[in-house]
């Protein structure tokens, strides 16, 4: 059994391995961060000593083990500091999303019982302040950023630097109750508590401990060969498991560095500046990034425009099959290698993926050709599956086998089964304790056994043995003939084409399809500047009828594509209405990791699926939304509802019709 | 009233000092127009003091003379206790004086860095064929600048676009990166022109929250023209009500939005 086996070479908590790096490789860079235009640059060593002041600063402040400190900000050395000195300290660090409203920052913050809240700016202190009556446990806030909190009654607020100074200067007198606390950290102490987005309901607490997280990090680590040399840009939110393992999990096992960026806007400018080796991000980055290039050839010279499709058709031929090592002419080879000269090799270091080894995509299931796109580069990128509860990795593609519709074999040490209703189970090292104070939830998802459902179905293949995920469990449903409806397989279809940001279908237990769809304001405004077409609002650019018809030439082109599956040929699109504002997680619609709440829109937009369903042109409606600051407004409009051309596939079903 | 040299505390806890700047009885004609008439105010060290009134209500000529753009013909305008002389608007700059404009006059074909630096153009003294050459004293002075424009970029939240050139960005981020350039010459004084004008409600709040920052972190004494009434009232100490060129009420926020004059003027009165 996993569980009786000792601590990874003696590390059983990420202090441990802090010391370990501090000692054994203290003058290499551990975390970098540009500030002021020059990106600063903290070793090992002194990262080490960074965090040991700080978490003598939390002695002093009264940080008692077991307490729950919540971390809200964007990705910073000093905020990933304080997760690993809250752990040394014997507390539990909460991080929480950074752009969670006021509401559901009270929800996690109590349901923990936070007593500590080290926030990044006045932002996250503003709502901190907002929400502490609701807050019996609260005690003390840390602020990293002392822009504008000059004026605030600082009886309950703290400066991260004059904690630090505190901790530093009573270094004497509590250096030997921090080292007492640290030799206490076993490999079964929580290492960290993860709140799920969760596409229903309230969010859970995950309580991974040190076991998880450290078995999962080396296992990981090994698999993909990942050493000290590596550097990542930890861009994501500190709240999502993905970042806690990569910015600390894998970063403190092999050694590497973390990079954070200037702000959440130069995110691409500072991605290649560090040109990170092994890199994570979900699909929607990836294609966002293959928009902008295509938006940006669309306005490129006529000779660059050429060379560049010209390339990209040849690396489509041959790109993905070099770069899995399987067996290409010698011709295509030259010819690849002269792409990479001229196209390839300029277009990867644009994105930032120039030195790319490893990249990974997960969290939502990626457009087939988006994947191939960044492939055929020579871009190492692999699928994995993953949840928090499984502390990320159940599935991994390996080196070589990659491809777009499957999600890869188990992990080390995770073992998979599938259960007869189709659902995914896994049972692996990195498997969660508990749901915080939810035993019937934790009941629910984690057997005896310790065999955790995932709630997404799936099967193996059998010619490859990979995973392959065909819809979350609970989505996948029937229509009323009987036939099977899979929404996100029509949806990811749709959201290929670079003006479509999201959709939603509906269908489940009716006669046909129907669609929402949010247009990406990008892609399309930047159509609309080269077209001459004027517009001053989301809204308006949604409903102008040419943005409609060509949205509704997508969904013709969609149609035809998925009649070709005999199975889900009833999943095509028969009507559809672009929506008049984005779909956002202020408002509920989405989660912080932007996974569509099916239910919340069904019910939020139900006048808008009968509109759908009973024929009319077009309906008006007034929605509710939410700013950042958590005020409410409301946006009317009336939308145009079109037909989209459906193809019947089989012929009996024409002649039932 | 307070003693012209007397500071005392608000109620959010800044210190506003003494009256830095004084208006006395100016009156501003072009030609047979009389802009301004007889106008006295003053400005205190540390407020954010506004300028309101209805359009061609002479404003933006007001501006134009506590910078010293334009001379009154009559009446004084007294900078920490002294008269001013007539200067030029580098004289101006030097005396720690910063502006921004209502229709943005940033320079369009150069990068937000280069704009914003220019800002710093009063701190730096080595001459152009050091600067060319990267001789002298030249390198370490840019450093030093270098290094004043990045914590104005920091605080102004504009590091995403410090290499674009200004002619691509939107208006709302135009006028930030020229407050950013009036504020990196490290005024004591700085005057804004409309800074909301032309602005959605997201914008405003930022550039709100902004120039309080401002005022807060650097103790910068504002002076600032407006049209929307409501973000005056919430950001201003004290407002000057202007209208056809004569001052019609003086007072804090409170004061002014009771005054009868002012509702007249924006709301106007009846004839009859």
């Amino acid at each position: 059994m996993a569980h009786s086996q000792p601590a990874a070479g003696g590390m059983a908590s990420l202090p441990a391995l802090l010391h370990r790096n501090a000692k054994e490789f203290g003058s290499a860079p551990a975390y970098r961060e540009k500030e002021f235009g020059i990106w600063q640059c903290w070793t090992w060593a002194e990262a080490e000593k960074e965090i040991e002041a700080l978490a003598l600063g939390l002695i002093n402040l009264g940080v008692n083990e077991g307490d729950f400190i919540a971390i809200s900000g964007r990705n910073r050395p000093y905020l990933y500091w304080s997760m690993v000195a809250a752990q040394s300290v014997g507390a539990i660090p909460v991080p929480v999303y950074q752009d969670a409203v006021a509401e559901e920052m009270a929800y996690v913050l109590g349901h923990c019982g936070a007593r500590f809240i080290i926030a990044g700016d006045q932002e996250q202190a503003d709502k901190v302040i907002e929400i502490q009556d609701q807050l019996h446990q609260f005690e003390h806030l840390i602020y990293l950023d002392p822009r504008g909190m000059r004026k605030y009654d600082h009886t309950q607020l703290h400066e991260f630097s004059h904690i630090q100074d505190q901790g530093r200067a009573a270094h004497d007198e509590l250096i030997g109750e921090l080292e007492r606390r640290c030799a206490k950290l076993t490999y079964d102490s929580t290492c960290v508590m993860l709140y799920t987005s969760g596409t229903t309901g309230k969010p859970k607490g995950v309580v991974l401990s040190n076991r998880n997280v450290v078995e999962t990090a080396k296992n990981s680590a090994e698999f993909d060969k990942l050493g000290r040399e590596e550097n990542i840009l930890s861009y994501l939110p500190m709240a999502w498991v993905g970042d806690f393992i990569f910015s600390i999990g894998q970063a403190y096992w092999c050694g590497f560095c973390t990079n954070c960026p200037e702000s959440a806007d130069t995110m691409m400018t500072d991605l290649r500046e560090i040109g990170p080796s092994y890199f994570f991000a979900p699909p929607r980055v990836f294609e966002g990034q293959l928009t902008n290039v295509m938006i940006r050839m669309e306005d490129a010279g006529a000779l660059k425009r050429r060379m560049f499709h010209h390339f990209m058709a040849h690396a489509k031929k041959v790109g993905g099959r070099i770069l899995d090592g399987e067996s290409v002419g010698m011709m295509d080879r030259l010819k690849y290698a002269l792409g990479d000269l001229l196209v390839y090799g300029p277009l990867k270091d644009t994105l930032g993926y120039g030195k790319i080894r490893v990249g990974y995509t997960a969290g939502e299931a990626i457009g087939p050709e988006i994947f191939d796109f960044y492939r055929s580069l020579g871009i190492n990128l692999k699928q994995l599956y993953g949840q928090t509860e499984a502390t990320v990795f159940i599935t991994l593609q390996p080196d070589g086998q990659v491809r777009a519709d499957t999600v890869g074999v188990p992990a080390p040490e995770v073992e998979v089964k599938i259960a007869d209703n189709g659902e995914i189970f896994y049972r692996s090292p990195g498997t969660f304790v508990e749901y915080y104070k939810n035993s019937e939830s934790t009941a629910g998802t984690k057997d005896a056994e310790g065999w955790v459902a995932t709630g997404d179905a799936g099967f193996f293949e059998e010619s490859s043995g990979h995973l392959r995920i065909i819809d979350r469990a609970k989505d996948v449903g029937k229509m009323a003939d009987g036939s099977m409806f899979a929404p996100k397989f029509v949806e990811n279809k749709l959201k290929f084409f670079p003006d479509i940001l999201e959709v939603v279908v509906f269908g489940n237990g009716k006669d046909r399809c129907t669609a929402f769809i949010n247009i990406d304001l990008n892609a399309v405004g930047n159509w609309a500047e080269r077209n001459n077409i004027a517009y001053a609002s989301y809204q308006e650019l949604a409903g102008h009828p040419k943005v409609l018809g060509s949205i509704q030439s997508h969904v013709e082109e969609v149609n035809k594509s998925v009649a070709e599956d005999p199975m889900l040929s009833g999943c095509q699109i028969h009507r559809f209405v672009v929506l008049h504002k984005e779909l956002d997680a202020d408002d509920g619609e989405m989660t912080r990791t932007r996974k569509v709440r099916r239910v919340v829109i069904e019910d939020k937009y139900a006048d808008i699926i009968a509109a759908l369903y009973d024929g009319s042109g077009e309906i008006s409606t007034t929605t509710e939304v939410t700013y950042e600051d958590g005020r409410k407004g409301s946006i009317s409009a009336t939308l145009d509802i079109r037909d989209a051309a459906v193809v019947s596939a089989m012929a009996h079903k024409v002649a039932a019709e | 009233m307070l003693d012209k040299s007397e500071s005392f505390v608000t109620e959010d806890g800044r210190t506003i000092g003494g009256v830095v700047m004084e208006m006395q009885n100016i009156t501003l004609r072009f030609g047979g127009v009389v802009a301004i008439s007889d106008i006295s105010f003053d400005i205190r060290e540390g407020e954010i003091r506004a300028i309101i009134g209805p359009n061609g209500a002479g404003k933006s000529s007001m501006l134009n003379v506590i910078s010293g753009f334009y001379v009154p013909q009559e009446g004084q305008v007294l900078y920490h206790g002294k008269p001013r002389p007539q200067m030029r608007p580098y004289e101006v700059a030097r005396q720690g004086i910063a502006r921004t404009f209502q229709n943005i006059a940033l320079f369009e074909g150069m990068s937000v860095l280069d704009n914003v630096m220019t800002g710093r153009l009063n701190h730096m003294k080595s001459n152009v064929f050091q600067q060319a050459w990267w001789k002298g004293t030249a390198e370490a002075e840019e450093v030093k600048n270098r290094e004043v424009v990045e914590r104005m970029i920091d605080f102004l939240e504009i590091q995403h676009i410090r290499k674009t050139p200004v002619s691509r960005l939107p208006y709302g981020l135009k006028k930030r990166v020229e407050l950013a350039r009036a504020l990196s010459a490290e005024p004591s004084l700085l005057l804004l022109d409309e800074p909301m004008a032309g602005m959605n409600v997201e914008e405003k709040e930022d550039m709100s929250r902004f120039i309080l920052d401002v005022n807060d972190e650097f103790g910068t004494t504002i002076a600032l023209i407006e049209h929307d009434m409501g973000v005056v009232m919430d950001l201003s100490d004290r407002v000057v009500v202007m209208d056809y060129g004569r001052k019609i009420g003086d007072g804090t926020p409170d004061e002014v939005r009771n005054n009868q004059d002012v509702i007249d003027a924006y709301l106007g009165v009846s004839h009859d």
